[in-house]
């Protein structure tokens, strides 16, 4: 008996050590995005400028530009994060992340579609590419209904609606201009560059809303792992449940990739990575900071390490595919469900 | 698995009510020749200009006159025997890679081979100034074989082996990651992006046969292939277990139908750009004639990939005049309601 509270006292202390740690790394991350650039900012300015001082350069390279990205950055990854946690959870598979399921392609489809036909921008591209999300994740929730949704039939039916929307998508492509096609293709593979003051409220608007929701629902997520008919005699309805879940993951999809397009990746990783800090334990919390570190990162190194500035979705992506690939064939190798 | 070939043995089908079987190998070939005849008129006729019959006899016998309706005819001809022969070696392509991993959800596009030849080809255009078919295939081929062993390796590892939901899931990563990839090259070169845009949808326009004469080599040997593996594929529809001890050689026969698999859809996106869910409909839809044997389900997969293909780029010439919509699109579309509705159809604990 004392062995047990012991190992859950460790558990915990695990737990809240890792997240603290998380959550310095973040921060830091944070700041060095605001002190990193062409020009480079000591920390008292850049601490100056976030407590609202005025201080002469500094105020509008860092106040202007970097902080909204940073934000952005920070609100997109936690974003990604949760909504790529509450999807392979559910699915009980770490590789049914919504980037990976193609239910991303919803926004993308059409925020393509209204950037190349309609030359749409700002907050027309945020509202067209959530209503798109919700609208293909509904579709894809009433396709895999048969008397109940399951897991398999969820993950192969959002596989055949991402092609489709990836064949709209590519199709769009060749009837724009090219500028316009070339500005569509960066904002497809996931970009900061364009993040500015007016996109934050919207986002964080957003994020305060879906947020709680998505804690909400996992901790009924986390009985429903008992296997649907306990689930349902300790009070949480399986099916309605799920359903909930999809459209909370779906909508932080949509409104960070309203913000910044599908970045690449971040939604598959936080959940493992995370799952790796911490095994056995609610990953909501950690992922979201994970996603977070990991979109901070990227865009300090697509935008400041490398040659040329490239954008933070393919930085993502370029480290998510040997992972990902590893995934795979570790989880198979142990046996692990796919 | 779904397919019946797990419910049915070849022989079965084939011994138990034969004449009930010809007569349905009739009706497919009678079915699918009609309608390759009347879709190739159609295909001649309908453009973003409608000519008349005399023309279509004028265009074939002199390509070369003056009449418009005659010319246009004349870059009609080019198109139609792409789209047959495209949609001739994406059936068989499909039924090969349905048969050798025992999935009725396997196809080029699904499995990740097209997104792989989409990478290599994008590489060679950026880096290696690439501009022509003859040299696409060579890119396409080694893209689409790395990515199918990639794909098969991977999906099979594990107890279970090769199921449909780990190679689907394993082919869809493999693509994200590979796409993700490609835009990684487009987004530094906006020139190679405006090449690449137009062949990456997939499409059957614009054809020449000049273009088309250095692929023809590589789908022959893929359909050769093919062929000499169909009583290989047989055996391996019995269950690997099954099929050793019958003293078949699983291994070979893998890997004789997975380079005629490779070869053909190689060949096929060399040429007209990565074209999907053509491989997956028609195996299923050759099958209601043939049976599950491989003997004939391989040339009814192409005559019928053939219709296929055709009918979704005479239907995208039609649907919006005066423009055309690439077939890749149309067979997306046409394609992805089949496809979930075979998934609806299975039992859940068959995938």
């Amino acid at each position: 008996m004392s062995e047990l509270a012991a190992g859950r006292t460790a558990r915990v202390r695990r737990r809240i050590v890792v997240t603290a740690v998380l959550a310095v790394l973040v921060v830091a991350l944070f700041l060095v995005t605001l002190v990193v650039g062409d020009r480079i900012y000591g920390l008292p300015d850049v601490l100056g400028v976030v407590l609202g001082q005025d201080v002469p350069g500094a105020s509008f390279t860092v106040g202007r530009l970097r902080m909204p990205r940073a934000i952005v950055a920070l609100l997109v990854g936690a974003a990604f994060g949760m909504a790529g946690t509450l999807f392979q959870t559910m699915l009980r598979n770490p590789l049914a992340s919504p980037d990976i399921l193609g239910v991303g392609y919803g926004s993308s489809a059409a925020a393509v579609v209204a950037i190349g036909f309609f030359g749409a921008q700002g907050a027309v591209v945020s509202v067209v590419a959530v209503v798109a999300g919700l609208a293909v994740a509904l579709l894809l929730y009433a396709l895999s209904w048969r008397g109940g949704v399951q897991g398999a039939r969820l993950v192969l039916i959002g596989i055949a609606l991402g092609t489709v929307l990836l064949a709209v998508i590519q199709w769009v492509l060749t009837r724009t201009e090219v500028y316009k096609a070339a500005e569509a293709l960066r904002w497809l593979s996931g970009s900061l560059s364009s993040a500015f003051w007016g996109d934050v409220p919207p986002l964080a608007l957003a994020m305060l809303i879906l947020t709680p929701a998505a804690f909400a629902l996992s901790r009924r997520l986390s009985v429903l792992q008992l296997g649907d008919d306990a689930a349902a005699a300790l009070g949480v309805k399986p099916d309605p449940t799920r359903l909930l879940i999809v459209v909370v993951a779906v909508g932080l999809i949509s409104v960070a990739t309203a913000a910044a397009g599908p970045v690449a990746f971040v939604a598959f990783l936080a959940g493992p990575i995370a799952a790796r800090l911490l095994p056995g334990a609610s990953l909501l919390a950690p992922a979201a900071l994970v996603g977070a570190a990991l979109v901070l990162a990227a865009d300090l190194i697509g935008s400041n390490l490398l040659f040329t500035t490239i954008p933070v979705g393919v930085v993502t992506g370029a480290v998510g595919a040997p992972y990902l690939l590893w995934l795979v064939a570790r989880s198979n190798r142990t046996g692990g469900r796919l | 698995m779904i397919a019946e070939q797990t419910t049915s043995t070849p022989a079965g089908s084939r011994g138990a009510r034969p004449a009930l079987h010809r007569r349905r190998l009739l009706t497919g070939l009678v079915l699918g020749l009609a309608a390759l005849l009347v879709l190739a008129l159609l295909s001649l006729v309908f453009g973003s200009r409608v000519v008349s019959w005399t023309e279509v006899v004028g265009g074939i016998l002199d390509p070369a006159a003056g009449d418009f309706g005659q010319q246009a005819v004349a870059t009609r001809v080019p198109r139609t025997a792409l789209a047959l022969l495209v949609g001739a070696a994406l059936g068989v392509s499909g039924a090969v890679m349905q048969g050798i991993t025992r999935n009725p959800l396997a196809d080029p596009g699904l499995l990740g081979v097209n997104a792989g030849s989409a990478l290599a080809v994008v590489i060679g255009i950026a880096f290696f100034a690439i501009s022509s078919t003859s040299q696409y295939i060579w890119f396409a081929l080694v893209g689409a074989a790395g990515a199918a062993l990639l794909v098969y390796a991977v999906g099979s590892l594990g107890r279970a082996g090769a199921t449909p939901l780990k190679l689907a899931v394993a082919g869809a990563a493999t693509s994200a990651a590979l796409v993700s990839l490609v835009s990684a090259v487009l987004l530094v070169r906006t020139d190679v992006f405006n090449v690449f845009r137009f062949w990456q949808v997939g499409g059957v326009g614009g054809a020449d046969f000049g273009e088309m004469a250095p692929v023809l080599p590589f789908l022959a040997l893929g359909v050769l292939l093919a062929l000499l593996s169909a009583p290989g594929l047989d055996v391996l529809a019995l269950g690997d277990d099954v099929a050793r001890g019958l003293g078949g050689r699983v291994g070979g026969a893998r890997v004789l139908a997975g380079l005629a698999a490779v070869l053909l859809s190689a060949g096929a996106v060399a040429v007209a750009g990565p074209i999907g869910f053509v491989g997956l409909v028609v195996p299923h839809a050759a099958r209601v004639f043939t049976g599950p044997g491989h003997r004939w389900l391989l040339p009814y997969s192409a005559l019928l990939g053939a219709v296929l293909l055709l009918g979704a780029d005479v239907l995208g010439r039609v649907i919006s005049r005066p423009t055309d919509i690439p077939v890749g699109i149309m067979t997306a579309v046409v394609g992805a309601p089949f496809f979930i509705w075979l998934i609806r159809r299975a039992k859940v604990r068959e995938l």
